[in-house]
């Protein structure tokens, strides 16, 4: 099914001409109609302006004027980004009716670029979760076992990418909410560094940490989407000048790539409470890596025990400011009252944010609150600035830095939703990179007893991107764990 | 305990969420847990350690003061969800 192709090897029958892009995009709008009820991953699907698309794209591979190779490939767009005349949810009841004006930055390069935008596609509410289970709008399942969470929070966008339904997705990773979802669903996902792509038309939860990141079949698609994606946006003011990197030739080596690369795994994020097929599939990775002519030595990030209390003070408070615009007088849904206008903020918000979001707005209220600041905001931004001298401090000595993703592989859907410190913790090994700021990628390397995938994470520098997907293809290159796919699921439906 | 039910209706107020009495008890449950998580963050030192508030340094980025972009006052009141004419409409707030 051309669908299950990579965007490269898509892109090259495209171009040879044995596959058109109508052809393609028609056959991913088959195959979302066919899963879409056993996987719930899109919230809006747009057949009429993909298939548009799709002619414009085969107009400019006809003619030789197509822009690169995502021309004519189908896409899926996380539904907190901003696409103009296409409603766009962040999977919350209080923009149910919500229509863009604009497109986001993200969403602008992608159609530059000749790609299909197929639909929107599910997350957990204002991107605040780990499983998916805070959509509005219903949880999205794991292909790969549709009684698991596909992670959080673009939970859509990597079971899109799973299931066959888009070749790529878009993700946003505040927390770790591109890379936990691509490990749960056995795809690639990368948060770039802070300020590499804008944020420009993206649905703002926490603006310190909020980054757009591809989710692709592998690590070559990551290299050729992310090309796409990052360069400066005078838009965004935290969007940097510095140069792009040369993505597609970072990849170039293959498994040659990571001879002299000089890899830290830190101890911190090995022990108690990991699952151990988890722990024995980033150990083989090292052994892997060795072999391929690297060097892979332990080190030290000493703070990584106070990264999840950091993260959930300041994202809150970041969250609770951005989220002050949802009060029912400009857009977005409005609740009847008899009251004032206090009392229509009141209910509005009552009735528009689920119970995770109104949890992160209620605490970040209170850690800026009168009297709780120093205690809290004050000293998480200090703490902070420890967590990435941790990393400074590696990465004197080392080129990257690999880590399992989670402690464990995806979990049953309500298993842990009664308990949110216990969903919160499953995000350890991730957010100390966004508090850092850092790059950072996810592939696949390995199953567990229960053939779920298992992601491998490597960390690089700021700016790092390179390095990182250069890593990152050795590995793949030398190992087939990104050709598995999950059992088909066309005549699968949802357990009861 | 670290925060009490009238905390968190104080709180509420503040964040102009309007909570039920089921939502306030799960509330002061959930938070007083998390609270007690972040407590943790006490056994580190800071007294000498500046705070980050923004990973990447930028200066304040500076551009002409000219629009940039068409007034297209229709596509920006479409998502009103009340409206008379070029304007949003609100409730009444001056008695």
């Amino acid at each position: 099914m051309p669908t299950d192709l990579t965007i490269a090897a898509a892109a090259e029958r495209l171009r040879r001409g044995d596959l058109t892009a109508v052809d393609l995009t028609q056959t991913a709008l088959d195959r979302i109609a066919a899963t879409d009820g056993a996987i719930h991953a899109f919230l809006t699907v747009t057949p009429d302006e993909a298939l548009a698309a799709a002619r414009a794209a085969d107009a400019a591979l006809a003619s030789g004027t197509a822009a690169g190779p995502l021309t004519g490939i189908p896409i899926a767009v996380k539904d907190v980004i901003a696409t103009a005349g296409i409603r766009t949810t962040a999977a919350s009841k209080i923009l149910a009716d919500f229509v863009p004006a604009y497109d986001a930055t993200v969403t602008r390069r992608l159609k530059d670029a000749g790609a299909v935008i197929v639909g929107k596609v599910n997350c957990d509410e204002f991107a605040m979760g780990s499983s998916n289970e805070n959509s509005a709008y219903g949880v999205t399942r794991n292909p790969w076992d549709l009684d698991r969470v596909p992670g959080g929070s673009s939970g859509g966008s990597a079971a899109a990418v799973a299931a066959g339904q888009a070749l790529a997705s878009l993700g946003t990773d505040t927390g770790g909410s591109i890379r936990l979802p691509a490990s749960y669903t056995g795809i690639v996902g990368m948060k770039p560094t802070y300020g590499r792509v804008s944020r420009f038309g993206v649905v703002a939860y926490a603006s310190s940490l909020d980054q757009v990141g591809p989710m692709t079949r592998d690590v070559t698609d990551c290299a050729l989407v992310l090309a796409t994606l990052a360069g400066h946006d005078p838009r965004d003011s935290t969007s940097v000048h510095r140069p792009v990197g040369d993505y597609a030739a970072a990849v170039a080596d293959g498994v040659a790539g990571a001879r002299g690369l000089r890899i830290a795994l830190p101890r911190e994020y090995f022990g108690e409470g990991m699952q151990p097929a988890v722990e024995q599939a980033v150990r083989t990775a090292a052994t892997t890596f060795r072999d391929a002519g690297a060097t892979v030595h332990d080190a030290s990030l000493p703070h990584t025990e106070h990264a999840v209390g950091t993260y959930y003070i300041l994202a809150t408070a970041e969250a609770s400011s951005n989220l002050a615009r949802y009060d029912g007088i400009r857009y977005g849904l409005r609740a009847p009252t008899d009251g004032g206008l206090l009392d229509l903020y009141r209910q509005t918000r009552a009735a528009g944010f689920g119970p995770e979001v109104k949890r992160r707005i209620m605490l970040g209220t209170y850690v800026l609150s009168s009297g709780y600041y120093d205690a809290y905001y004050l000293k998480a931004q200090k703490v902070r600035t420890l967590i990435r001298r941790d990393f400074e401090q590696v990465f004197a000595g080392s080129d990257v830095i690999m880590t399992p993703v989670a402690p464990t592989t995806a979990f049953r859907i309500g298993e842990k939703t009664a308990d949110p410190l216990q969903m919160y913790l499953s995000d350890v090994f991730m957010i100390s990179i966004n508090l850092a700021g850092l790059p950072a990628i996810v592939l696949p390397c390995g199953v567990d007893e229960h053939g779920m995938p298992i992601g491998l994470q490597i960390v690089g520098p700021p700016f790092g991107e390179e390095i990182v997907l250069r890593a990152a293809r050795a590995f793949e290159a030398a190992t087939k764990w990104h050709q598995l796919r999950p059992p088909d699921l066309a005549e699968r439906k949802p357990p009861n | 305990m670290k925060i009490s039910v009238e905390q968190i209706r104080h709180v509420a107020l503040l964040a102009r969420l309007a909570l039920t009495p089921a939502e306030e008890e799960e509330l002061t449950t959930s938070l007083d847990q998390i609270l007690q998580h972040m407590d943790k963050l006490n056994q580190l030192d800071t007294s000498a350690v500046e705070p980050t508030a923004h990973i990447v340094a930028i200066d304040t980025p500076w551009r002409e003061d000219v629009v940039t972009n068409a007034p297209d006052t229709d596509a920006l009141l479409a998502n009103a969800p009340a409206r008379d004419d070029d304007l949003f409409l609100v409730p009444k707030i001056i008695d």
